[in-house]
């Protein structure tokens, strides 16, 4: 199985290589993973194969980061993953509320995607902004006290 | 006395117009102390980090002099500094606040800690969600390099430093030191045995390793700048410096305050700066020190004898936020994630969610823990959903009671204190549930 590699992956690949010494190599797998799944949206098993070549080790060295880190995917997901902090401060802020509110103006359950493509709803564990919840994220990009009013006009903005 | 809060860390980061950027923290005197500290020899700077009493600010609470102390610098291999940037027990949000929003008091703090240690090459291993906080750190780094605060001979000294940002992916075990260099070294995060294999012996690469946390990291510069002796003067003694206490739950102002250590009580910090308890109800519980702590019943009187022998009787607004009381009363400061239950909180649905974070993020290493975790997390869930069976709560007792001790890492440990405290104090809310 031959991987078909995005062009400038190989070359981000070889720059975050030079970040660990050069017989470590296989330090730089969670690294190499994201930029993987930024440029492909999942890790497929022949981007597995892939990664094992260009670190030096086995697939299943590999594999075996991609099947425990939960950020890491091995199926594509909607143009926008929606990310709901599941933990407890959020939840004490209203979480399941603002999961109902999401589920249903997107038109589809939790771990599910719009037959679209264009969104996917998850619920993941604490990321760190108790303070101002319930937070969730959109891809990449925080927010922070979503109400039911944030949440639609967030919804709203995405093309 | 009103409550007040002591900015160190926090000094900069909420001021108006203040920025992540360089040039902010140039004109709010950035990287002074590192200009001091390369005219120190690296003995004297670890000597005032000892002298200061700093404690890490992860949540153990060790003594960041004593793990310096412990490298191993005779073995001719590399030293490695590890920041642990991995922010994930529930309740906490402040090392957030520093990559956010003031990098490069982080950086320096790296600097400044890499000299005194002989590190060369010092990594930063920052959770995967923070994926604009990576991008900040890097863009800092590449401006601190621009004016050699960092790179080949830094300000002309001869001494020469890279750093490099890590990326996690959304496994909370990789908080746990040896969990993280093992993830940094390119495995799943299963924590090692120790001994053999502590950090500042057989650490990164089986090189000797520092990790500290980003808070403590940054109490470094602040120790250069103002010595040793004067920053063991703030705080309390064995509880000395600030924290950034993240407070969250049922109170009406959550977020993160920063208090010199003990100086201030947890009421001070509740009904004070977080403007008390929302809608003017009541506490009924609190965990003290990010969701692993044991939980505090509010109706509870704290009793017993301080180490110098003098006698407390508390209640829980009278606990001063400190690393020692907090363990006094049976709890501990951890992660300085507070969160507030407030009378009309359902308590085993609160157990339930953090019960089932702890099965979810089990790395399942070691038996009791893979195992346990999730059958506290599955009785949790039949007992809030209606379906609690006769015995379930002594059940669940039984599973938290025979976890501690009997694995790998403190996982096993922080999966079980809120089970088992929370049955201990509120037994009742989970034995009406069998009915």
């Amino acid at each position: 199985m031959s991987a078909q590699v995005p062009p400038h992956l190989d070359a981000e690949v070889n720059a975050l290589l030079a970040h660990y010494p050069p017989e470590q190599k296989r330090s730089a797998v969670l690294m190499v993973l994201h930029a993987v799944q930024e440029q492909c949206g999942c890790v497929s098993d022949a981007m597995v194969e892939w990664v094992a070549a260009k670190l030096g080790c086995q697939p299943i060295h590999v594999y075996e980061c991609v099947t425990f880190y939960p950020m890491f995917r091995r199926k594509r997901v909607g143009k926008y993953h929606i990310k709901i902090c599941r933990t407890l401060s959020c939840e004490l802020a209203g979480s399941h509320k603002l999961s109902e509110t999401l589920q249903k103006t997107v038109g589809t359950g939790m771990d599910q995607t719009t037959p679209d493509g264009k969104f996917t709803i998850s619920w993941v564990e604490c990321l760190a902004a108790c303070g101002t919840g319930p937070c969730l994220m959109i891809n990449d990009d925080f927010h922070e006290k979503v109400t039911k009013e944030k949440a639609e006009q967030l919804l709203a903005n995405l093309k | 006395m009103a409550a007040v809060e002591r900015k160190l860390i926090t000094a900069r980061m909420d001021q108006p117009g203040y920025s992540n950027r360089l040039e902010s923290y140039l004109a709010a005197g950035g990287y002074g102390a590192l200009r001091k500290a390369l005219a120190m020899t690296p003995e004297a700077i670890r000597a005032e980090v000892s002298k200061a009493g700093l404690r890490g600010r992860g949540g153990a609470g060790f003594g960041c002099g004593l793990k310096w102390s412990l490298v191993d610098r005779k073995s001719g291999k590399p030293i490695y500094l590890i920041c642990n940037a991995d922010e994930s027990e529930p309740g906490t949000f402040k090392d957030k606040q520093i990559i956010y929003k003031d990098p490069h008091a982080l950086i320096e703090g790296i600097v400044c800690a890499s000299f005194a240690n002989g590190v060369k090459t010092a990594y930063i291993y920052i959770r995967g969600e923070f994926a604009e906080g990576y991008k900040i750190l890097v863009t800092a780094i590449e401006e601190a390099r621009a004016k050699n605060f960092v790179g080949a001979n830094i300000l002309g000294s001869g001494y020469s430093l890279e750093i490099f940002v890590h990326r996690g992916a959304g496994a909370y075990i990789c908080g746990e030191e040896t969990g993280l260099i093992e993830s940094l070294e390119g495995k799943r995060a299963y924590p090692r045995f120790k001994p053999p294999y502590f950090p500042a012996v057989l650490g990164l690469w089986m090189c000797p390793t520092i990790v500290n946390n980003v808070e403590t990291l940054c109490n470094i510069p602040l120790i250069v700048g103002m010595g040793g002796a004067e920053f063991s003067h703030i705080g309390t003694p064995n509880n000395t410096g600030t924290r950034m206490m993240c407070v969250s739950g049922h109170v009406n102002k959550p977020g993160y305050y920063e208090v010199e250590l003990g100086k201030i009580t947890l009421g001070e910090l509740i009904n004070g700066l977080c403007g008390g308890v929302s809608g003017g109800r009541k506490a009924k519980a609190i965990i003290p020190g990010g969701s692993s702590a044991k939980v505090m019943r509010c109706d509870e009187r704290f009793k017993g004898k301080k180490r110098d022998g003098t006698e407390y009787d508390w209640s829980w607004q009278d606990v001063p936020v400190d690393f020692d009381s907090v363990a006094m009363i049976g709890s501990m400061a951890g992660s300085g994630g507070v969160i507030v239950l407030d009378e009309t909180a359902d308590l085993p649905k609160a157990l339930a969610n953090i019960a089932e974070f702890y099965a979810h993020e089990s790395c399942g290493q070691c038996t009791p823990c893979r195992e346990g975790s999730l059958w506290m997390a599955k009785a949790l869930h039949r007992m809030t959903h209606g379906r609690a069976m006769k015995g379930d709560t002594d059940y669940l007792k039984s599973i938290a009671d025979n976890i501690p001790g009997r694995t790998i890492c403190p996982f096993g440990e922080a999966c079980s204190w809120p089970v088992q405290s929370f049955i201990e104090k509120f037994r009742d809310d989970f034995a009406k549930l069998e009915k």
